[in-house]
């Protein structure tokens, strides 16, 4: 398991340095001098100074890199032009929305991917198959923007059920909180829901040609406990790993979700960056999301690895 | 005696290629070719806006404002009279746009740079594989929004974020396609006979790799398609006046409730596109490999 660890932790360095990289390197595509820029239309000269002195703009290309990496490496991801707030800051503070947000799409996901993977496969090549592939296919090809515009069309234009948008926290409010959040959570795991459900399909095609099922069913076993216990344990395992892969799109939904249901979260923050042009709270946010992927994708392998007997023996 | 005249009798059967193979098991499949048949509607469409739309898509109109589909205006009118029929028609060009050249860009960045990490190998694969994975950790659409925010919002920036952040997938998948081929007998034999390491790769190798590659192209511009409409969405894609499906759903958002037919069409032309892409990729990656189904 260390021995494992350390292989991981090899690959990870080098992949996060290239990340750094990558995302201080946005803001070189910055046209003329980024301070500025940054310094928004009003452009104070003592403003311009002090993002100089504060930015390291004097210095050159490297060694700029060096204290921004050296001050990311510290939590110090830069202060918003615009909002005079530390950026991890501000990610910490909109983060639990986010996080609400993507845990009931999971959940959502899960339920319905799941199922209809389950079902698709168990009733291969019937009605009910094609009607799990079509949604399948249905999911993945729906802009979730205007899934999200449609559902506010219905359920709270057209049934007046569901509030169009806004954000009640839990702790005010938990119906109400339900009531704001369960509409975007559809929307978001409806595209990740697509995804599972193919893996999912797969999986259990692979799982129910195998011999120890077959042995399950000659035993005499009902059906159901074939299914569900013999099965679908063995099936999951990769479906959850491949789930984890999923991050990048709830996160690239959530920006999408939080816009069309004016949810004060995470994507939220990114897009009003955008215009506001904060553009170290963008580099912020990005920096914060791919190494927020790359440490689940490593947490998904271990979990992969410590319920794979085959891989733990494999390296000691 | 006998053996030439059954020589003469039955036509020797010709040796199909395997791309024609794939061709013909590709035409047996009926939603792949139903959606090869909107996709070309849809360029169709596109190419011929100025003669197919009934309106300038441009011309507002203060007496016919956000008014419901009528004969005169098939899918109605927005907030300041447009015609919608006429802004989803031109939008496809937008749309089109965008798919084919932000995934030329990915195409042009990612097999070359996929193909030497591959032939190559040693430091530069390895050096090439973790730039891959670092601009694979960052989200799709996050990397796309930041690359369109700092280049300026526009559909030509937009065009170049989608290319650039699609180009990872294309570097990964030439790679490993490279790796299968390069150690099959026919490359050997052609390092044997000296062809110089360029031309092993571009004569012999990438030829071989084309059918992973149209079926990623096929899936990759349904993806691009949906994240242009997202960018523009957002207001980072094509700038308004100028028709887009996705910044037309923008503005449709804010008059939801007294003008839904402003919302449904463009995302009705999206989703349709979009599926149509992802069924044409589905036919063509089990055209390509049957033992996928």
């Amino acid at each position: 398991m260390f021995n494992y660890l350390l292989q991981r932790l090899a690959t990870i360095i080098p992949t996060l340095f290239f990340v750094s990289v990558l995302i201080f390197g946005l803001q070189q595509l910055l046209p003329g001098d980024p301070a500025m820029v940054l310094a928004g239309e009003d452009r104070d000269p003592t403003v311009i100074a002090y993002l100089h002195e504060k930015l390291h703009l004097d210095e050159p290309l490297p060694i700029r890199y060096l204290y921004w990496a050296g001050g990311v490496l510290t939590g110090d991801l830069g202060e918003s032009v615009r909002i005079q707030k530390p950026v991890l800051e501000l990610i910490v503070e909109k983060l639990p929305v986010t996080l609400q947000l993507a845990v009931m799409a999971i959940l959502i996901a899960l339920a319905i991917g799941i199922t209809a993977g389950i079902v698709s496969a168990v009733c291969k090549d019937t009605a009910w198959d094609y009607a799990a592939n079509i949604f399948a296919l249905w999911g993945l090809s729906t802009p979730n923007f205007w899934l999200g515009i449609m559902l506010i069309l219905l359920f709270s234009v057209t049934l007046g059920w569901l509030p169009a948008s806004g954000y009640v926290s839990p702790f005010e409010d938990w119906k109400a909180n339900l009531a704001s959040m369960i509409m975007p959570a559809f929307v978001l795991g409806n595209a990740i829901a697509a995804v599972l459900m193919r893996h999912m399909r797969s999986a259990m095609l692979q799982v129910l040609s195998t011999d120890y099922v077959r042995t399950a069913r000659a035993k005499g076993l009902d059906e159901r406990v074939v299914i569900l216990k013999h099965a679908l344990r063995n099936a999951l395992t990769p479906v959850i790993t491949l789930g984890a892969l999923e991050f990048g799109t709830l996160l690239s939904g959530a920006v999408l979700t939080e816009q069309v249901f004016s949810i004060p979260g995470f994507g939220k923050l990114i897009i009003d960056a955008v215009f506001n042009r904060d553009y170290l709270v963008v580099q912020g946010v990005v920096l914060v999301t791919a190494t927020t992927y790359i440490l689940l994708n490593l947490l998904a392998d271990l979990a992969y690895f410590m319920v794979n007997p085959r891989l733990r023996d494999s390296h000691g | 005696m006998s053996d030439a005249v059954l020589a003469v009798a039955l036509p020797v059967p010709r040796e199909i290629s395997p791309g024609e193979r794939a061709l013909r098991r590709l035409v047996r499949r009926r939603g792949a070719m139903i959606a090869l048949g909107v996709v070309v509607f849809f360029v169709l469409l596109a190419l011929l806006a100025p003669g197919v739309a009934p309106y300038d898509p441009l011309a507002t109109s203060w007496s016919a404002v956000r008014k419901a589909p009528s004969a005169a205006h098939w899918f109605g009118t927005d907030e300041i009279g447009r015609d919608v029929l006429s802004r989803v028609i031109w939008g496809t060009r937008a749309s089109l746009l965008a798919g084919v050249v932000s995934v030329s860009i990915a195409l042009a960045l990612g097999i070359p740079i996929g193909l030497t990490a591959g032939y190559v190998g040693g430091w530069v694969d390895a050096l090439i594989s973790r730039m891959t994975d670092a601009m694979l950790a960052c989200p799709f659409l996050i990397l796309a929004i930041a690359l369109a925010a700092f280049l300026g919002p526009s559909l030509t920036n937009a065009m170049i974020a989608i290319g650039i952040t699609a180009t990872p997938v294309f570097v990964r998948l030439t790679r490993a396609q490279v790796l299968q081929v390069k150690v099959e007998d026919y490359v050997e034999a052609a390092r044997a006979v000296g062809n110089s390491h360029l031309r092993i790769a571009l004569r012999h190798i990438l030829p071989n790799i084309v059918p992973p590659l149209i079926v990623q192209t096929t899936l990759a511009i349904a993806a691009a398609v949906i994240a242009e409409a997202a960018l523009s969405f957002l207001g980072l894609g094509q700038q308004p006046p100028a028709p887009s499906w996705g910044s037309m759903l923008n503005t449709a958002k804010n008059y939801i409730d007294n003008a839904p037919w402003m919302a449904i069409w463009p995302g009705v032309s999206i989703f349709l596109l979009v599926l149509s892409f992802n069924l044409l990729g589905d036919g063509l990656r089990d055209a390509f490999d049957p033992r996928h189904r």
